[in-house]
């Protein structure tokens, strides 16, 4: 267990690492310099000569990376120019907020996605699942903003019972937080549920099928013991994986739902940055969000360890 | 299902016409995309205004005879803007799926074939741009290329590839622990005979599927890069341009949201059916 | 008169295809008593496991019982209610499956496996049915089981995990046990100390025996009666004795003369396989099913559909003419082939000599410094069990892995590694046909296209040659020419092997490997490919590394045996000495499993009941010290010499040969007394 958690420590070490020369070759190595982007086509070139030497961009690539890391580990994640202020606590202060966001999302989605395709699986081809498989199908592919749009077209201004900002006025109290948070809440679990949905349906299914299921029936044990003793755990193997995949989704869905509702978190941050082009930013989000992401990933694959003895134990015993 | 195994009584349930599995939701999906793509190619002709035309003294109207799907702040019709605004995501969404194809099957079929290090340095690379939420991605990535068409579909096959790569080794792995792979092996074939010939048409079903998922969220990529600013600049019409941009009407003018909405809703759904009844009809 | 445990009253079990209902079984009525032991055989398709499916009422979702009773202690299995099903099933109805690897849930550790059945239908507490299922493994031989039970199953062996299946199944003390195919998937030396586990279970249990298999001899060995299954039908029925020395079916007498005896070689008689295939179940006639492959049909046949008649005091046959049946044997004075020039291999120049060859897979050793010559037109069989490095040893030779040290020659030319940095002469001269019909072919290829690119690779012929050569090919293996615009997937498993062997031969090689060719296909099948392979080399003088898992086929075909063990070639010689005393104990255990046909019981098994290490701990010394009854100091310790008993026969063993030769010969002689041949109650 230890080797394995040791290893996709490793793994995510070498992640974080690809994905941070990717983030910084993106933000300094592709065509079109960082003054001219901040200044806009029409500034007059010694200006953009000279905020380059101010920014550092005119030294080699290999050692700005290697500052540009050095000042990321110490917390140093430079300033934003559009709020004039330090990047590191400004994001870190975002984030919480959209984790509050995200997490309320998971929260809702896991349970009920893996219960409904649980029953659907056992039920195969009946009214639920051929419905709720249909459904899924066609509100799983929308994106978030189309889904929050008609959310909000029928809950927020037509039935007009849900509140249309996802931030609650200041010193509301918990209820008001949540009611605040039900239409954003509910367009990420439609972005996520889908998929989740039908994998936990179909690992379902074949663990239905399975020899060992068989073996389970065929000892005279009772449906409601073969699935919840010997099927589910053994179904919730791939869709655990599934779900550190979905984080990814999940983050993106942020980016749209945050602007939609007008929300102060991470990913409404990274949007403001990359349209004011406001790069110390945009790069800090990103960094950000795929720290998350990777530690998502992370829980994902312990949770899968967890869960298959086979992993748990190393390749090699016998 | 573990009740039903007990019951070896119940009848079987005849149907008297059957037609192959997945064909029906196949077809009605790909009608579904091919009204888009005929209203996207006709709406020059067929829409009632062009769709930049600005008539302030039509300004945020609902629904009429007049203004099928009412105006917007501006005075445009939204009917012709809906119907031009198909065209850049039913132009960036296949653009950019069959770029993110070619290169996921070479990606997927080298990978797959060679193993060893190469299987190991690619594909632990692949699993680190991965490990970025594509949506991230996209946006780093179009802030510094600039937004634009060509942009957006470079982006967006770029970042699917490793998914379809990881399909693609996938499948070929399997097929190239069989045997007949071997006895290409001991013919002497070339490593380029034995995955072009060989493996590539083993991998063709659970290609053409990714393939079908991917335009799906193609769609859906190319429209929320739409509507985050990213994707093609105002004022050309475009579905996800427009909810953005009309986005502040939402209580006011909700036509002006709504009918781009359901356009985008409508395309969604429609790739969604025919991949789910093309999986159906390839892997029964 | 007792009642009967179980009785199968004209049970019809069909499969919903497409719009059609296609009957999987057809009118099946056979009955097992208290106390007996049943055995069901047939080839893959006849029927046999969905018939053992119905006997706990667990059919495929588009499977149903259209006719016919399925009785339990005389109460009807598809009338009951969910629950009273449940009360039966694991308790009084248990069964063993085939793949025991599958069959254990991955995730929950033996022991709970086990103690779930106490705790469920005993209603034990947890600690009573830990203890108790400990109890039982004990009683199916685990040596340890506390640790045991704390394992889970993919940390078990193949042999282990069926005892842990076993377990499961007696542990309710069952009145029927219902198995499945439950030693096919495991190795012969396993098998046989499975199959004595059963024998030693009847006696301390009173559970009937519901045993399916596709090995008649197996069937032999644990069963009181047997019913022989053809295309859906019960075609013959019978006491072990009645049918094993008289059978009473043409199609059973047939499958008879497909299985080589051990001891009958190539050079005393062909084979005979069985024309023909399984007719189509969709679309039977109204005659006798096994009619069109029938040696003794006649106009009824065609006609009449036969019902089970009497063809003795307990036999029943369902053939008109069973009184003409054929006796095993008589029915084939096909005469056999002349030995391979062996006579003068030693003064000829080796076609393929290895020397030294290795091949490690990280700290695993799979091949060990292996020796050996093959002369041309030779056949050498290759025996020993999964794991002992026997297809890594063929991959090598054919170039598909490279060794990690030695050399491989060929015409005394040392070859390259991989096949793609040999000459194209080298390829051709080494090709290869494989195990899995289903992976051989390319599946999107035609046959056209699959010989037609060997052709031109191998023989470099091009256009109108290339295709003359291809049809040649396919009339050489007997296919008809029209198959030549299909798919693989037209394509049965005993054709696509055929096609497979074609293929091998389209640049006329000198050497073809042959990597478990036929163990995939049932025995008729296998027989035709057997004499096939044998006439190609009548013609062409190949020669051929024939390996395989099974004795008798090795031993009828070989011109020169190897046994490996964990990589090492371990004993060597002529196929008619090999298996005569004196061998390596290994190889005697190996023989010991075997099961045979015959009226007589087998020698008890050698047991080897420590599982093999694997190749990545291979023990120091002699690699087989772990598991031989017979190993002693030096064993442990240093590498085993060569002894040589003449003839071209090495063993490598610790032991001298006279030694060896005297207490083998010994325990040859002592073999278990013949049991007189179990018969159930009679009713």
């Amino acid at each position: 267990m230890l080797r394995f958690v040791g290893r996709r420590v490793l793994l995510l070490a070498f992640t974080l690492a690809v994905a941070s020369v990717l983030i910084f070759a993106i933000t300094n190595v592709l065509p079109g310099d960082v003054a001219r982007i901040i200044l806009g086509p029409f500034a007059p070139q010694d200006a953009v000569t000279r905020l380059n030497a101010e920014l550092g961009a005119d030294r080699p690539v290999v050692v700005r990376y290697a500052e540009w890391l050095a000042g990321v580990a110490q917390g140093d994640w430079g300033r934003s120019y559009a709020f004039s202020t330090a990047v590191f606590p400004l994001v870190l202060e975002r984030l919480g907020r959209s984790l509050l966001l995200a997490g309320s999302g998971l929260a809702v989605l896991v349970p009920l996605a893996i219960a409904s395709g649980v029953a659907a699986a056992r039920r195969e081809g009946g009214l639920f699942d051929r419905v709720l498989s249909t459904v899924s199908l066609a509100v799983g592919a929308l994106p978030e903003f189309v889904t929050g749009v008609f959310l909000i077209l029928v809950f927020g201004i037509w039935l007009a019972v849900l509140p249309i900002q996802a931030l609650p006025p200041d010193g509301a109290g918990p209820l008001t937080v949540a009611a605040h948070l039900v239409l954003p809440v509910g367009c990420l679990v439609l972005l996520l549920f889908a998929y989740l949905f039908r994998m936990t349906r179909a690992s379902m299914i074949e663990a239905l099928a399975a020899d060992y299921t068989r073996t389970a029936t065929l000892k005279g044990l009772p449906p409601r013991t073969v699935v919840w003793r010997h099927v589910l755990r053994n179904a919730l193997l791939p869709t655990v994986t599934v779900i550190g995949a979905q984080i990814g989704w999940l983050v993106g869905g942020l980016v749209v739902v945050e602007t939609l509702f007008k929300y102060p978190g991470i990913g409404s941050l990274i949007h403001f940055a990359a349209t004011n082009k406001d790069i110390p930013l945009l790069v800090g989000c990103s960094l950000a969000i795929t720290f998350v992401f990777a530690l998502g990933n992370l829980a994902a694959d312990v949770l899968y360890a967890v869960l298959n003895p086979r992993v748990r134990h190393g390749r090699n015993a016998h | 299902m573990a009740e039903t195994l007990i019951d070896g009584r119940r009848g079987p349930r005849r149907r008297r016409f059957a037609p192959a599995r997945g064909t029906i939701p196949l077809a009605i999906g790909l009608a579904m995309v091919l009204v888009w793509v005929a209203t996207a190619i006709g709406a020059p002709w067929l829409a009632p205004y062009p769709p930049a035309e600005i008539d302030f003294l039509a300004i945020s109207q609902p629904p009429s005879a007049l203004h099928w799907f009412g105006t917007d702040q501006l005075g445009r019709d939204m009917a012709s803007r809906v119907m031009h605004g198909g065209t850049y995501v039913l132009t960036i969404a296949p653009a950019a799926t069959l770029l993110g194809l070619v290169l996921g099957a070479a990606i997927g079929l080298v990978t797959a074939w060679f193993g060893s290090w190469v299987d190991e340095v690619v594909m632990r690379v692949l699993d680190a741009v991965m490990a970025f939420p594509i949506v991230i991605l996209a946006m780093l990535a179009l802030t510094f290329l600039g937004a634009g068409t060509g942009n957006v579909i470079l982006v967006i096959g770029l970042v699917f590839a490793p998914l379809i790569a990881r399909t693609v080794r996938a499948a070929a792995l399997v097929e190239a622990r069989k045997e007949y792979i071997q006895a290409a092996q001991l013919r002497g074939e070339g490593s380029l005979y034995i995955m072009a010939v060989e493996l590539l048409p083993n991998v063709r079903g659970p290609l053409i599927v990714e393939g079908t998922v991917r335009l799906g969220y193609a769609v859906f990529t190319s429209a929320t890069l739409g509507f985050l600013g990213l994707g093609v600049q105002p004022p050309t019409p475009d579905w996800g341009l427009m909810v953005s941009e009309n986005q502040a009407l939402l209580t006011t003018a909700p036509w002006t949201v709504l009918f781009p909405a359901l356009g985008i809703a409508w395309v969604v759904v429609a790739i969604g059916l025919a991949a789910d009844g093309l999986k159906e009809y390839l892997e029964p | 008169m007792t009642a009967p445990l179980l009785e199968l009253d004209n049970v019809t079990i069909s499969y919903q295809r497409r719009r059609d209902l296609v009957d999987a079984v057809r009118n099946v009525s056979l009955v097992v008593q208290p106390g007996e032991a049943y055995g069901l055989v047939g080839e893959s398709g006849c029927g046999k496991s969905t018939l053992a499916m119905a006997v706990l009422r667990y059919l495929p979702r588009n499977g149903l019982l259209t006719s016919g009773h399925v009785l339990f202690e005389g109460r009807d299995l598809f009338t009951m209610t969910a629950p009273e099903l449940r009360r039966i099933r694991g308790d009084r109805i248990a069964m063993v499956y085939q793949n025991p690897g599958s069959a254990l849930n991955p995730t929950i550790r033996v022991g709970a496996q086990v103690a779930e059945v106490y705790r469920h239908h005993r209603g034990l507490a947890h600690r009573a049915a830990t203890e108790a299922a400990l109890d039982m493994l004990r009683k199916v031989r685990i040596s340890e089981p506390d640790r045991v039970a704390a394992l889970y199953p993919y940390q078990l062996s193949g042999g282990m995990q069926q005892r842990v299946v076993i377990a499961m199944a007696l542990a309710s003390d069952p009145a029927l046990l219902v198995l499945d195919e439950p030693t096919t998937a495991l190795d012969a030396t396993v098998q046989a100390d499975i199959l004595d586990l059963f024998q030693d279970l009847r006696g301390e249990l009173k559970a009937s025996i519901l045993f399916i298999s596709h090995n008649l001899a197996v069937v032999q060995q644990v069963c009181d009666r047997i019913g022989v299954m053809y295309a859906g039908e019960l075609i013959e029925q019978g006491t072990i004795r009645e049918v094993f020395q008289r059978p009473r079916h043409p199609y059973t007498a047939a499958l008879f003369d497909c299985i080589p005896d051990f001891g009958v070689r190539k050079k005393d008689r062909r084979l005979a396989g069985i024309a023909g295939g399984v007719p189509d179940l969709a679309d039977l006639g109204t005659g006798c099913l096994y009619e069109p492959r029938c040696l003794i049909s006649r106009t009824v046949c065609r006609v009449d559909h036969p019902e089970l008649m009497r063809a003795g005091t307990r036999h029943l046959s369902r053939c008109f003419f069973h009184m003409e049946t054929p006796l095993p044997g008589s029915a084939a004075p096909l005469a056999g082939v002349a030995q391979s020039p062996e006579n003068g291999r030693s003064d000829r120049l080796p076609l393929l000599s290895l020397n030294k060859v290795g091949r490690r897979f990280g700290k695993a050793h799979i091949l060990d410094e292996i020796d050996l010559e093959i002369a041309p037109g030779e056949t050498f069989g290759l025996v020993g069990e999964s794991g002992s490095g026997k297809s890594t040893l063929a991959k090598v030779i054919a170039g598909l892995v490279p060794p990690s040290t030695g050399t491989v020659a060929l015409n005394n030319e040392r070859v390259a590694g991989t096949a793609s940095r040999r000459t194209r002469r080298q390829r051709r001269d080494v090709q290869m046909v494989f195990q899995t019909p289903d992976a051989t072919l390319n599946p999107k290829k035609r046959l056209a296209s699959i010989l037609g690119r060997a052709v031109r690779v191998l023989a470099g012929l091009t256009g109108r040659r290339k295709r003359d050569r291809s049809s040649a090919l396919l009339a050489d293996v007997q296919l008809p020419p029209k198959m030549m615009t299909a798919t693989p997937d037209r394509l049965s498993g005993g054709q696509r092997q055929r096609v497979a062997i074609a293929r091998a031969f389209a640049g006329d090689p000198k050497l073809v490997i042959l990597d478990e060719p036929t163990s995939a296909l049932d025995v008729s099948v296998q027989a035709s490919i057997l004499n096939l392979l044998l006439d190609l080399q009548r013609e062409s003088e190949v020669a051929y590394l024939f390996i395989s898992h099974d004795l008798a086929v090795v031993r009828y075909l070989s011109d020169r045996i190897g046994v490996m063990y964990l990589g090492e070639i371990v004993e060597i010689g002529p196929a008619e000495r090999v298996f005569r005393p004196p061998f390596h104990p290994y190889t005697q255990s190996l023989i010991a499993a075997v099961p045979r046909l015959g009226t007589e019981k087998p020698a008890r098994p050698v047991s080897l009941d420590v599982a093999p290490s694997g190749p990545a701990d291979r023990p120091s010394g002699c690699p087989f010290h772990t598991r031989c009854p017979r190993a002693y100091d030096p064993c442990r310790t240093e590498a085993p010499p060569w002894r040589d008993a003449g003839e071209g026969y090495m063993i490598r063993c610790w032991i001298a040969l006279d030694a060896l030769e005297a207490s083998q010969t010994a325990a040859l002689r002592t073999r278990r007394k013949p049991d007189p041949v179990r018969v159930g109650p009679r009713p």
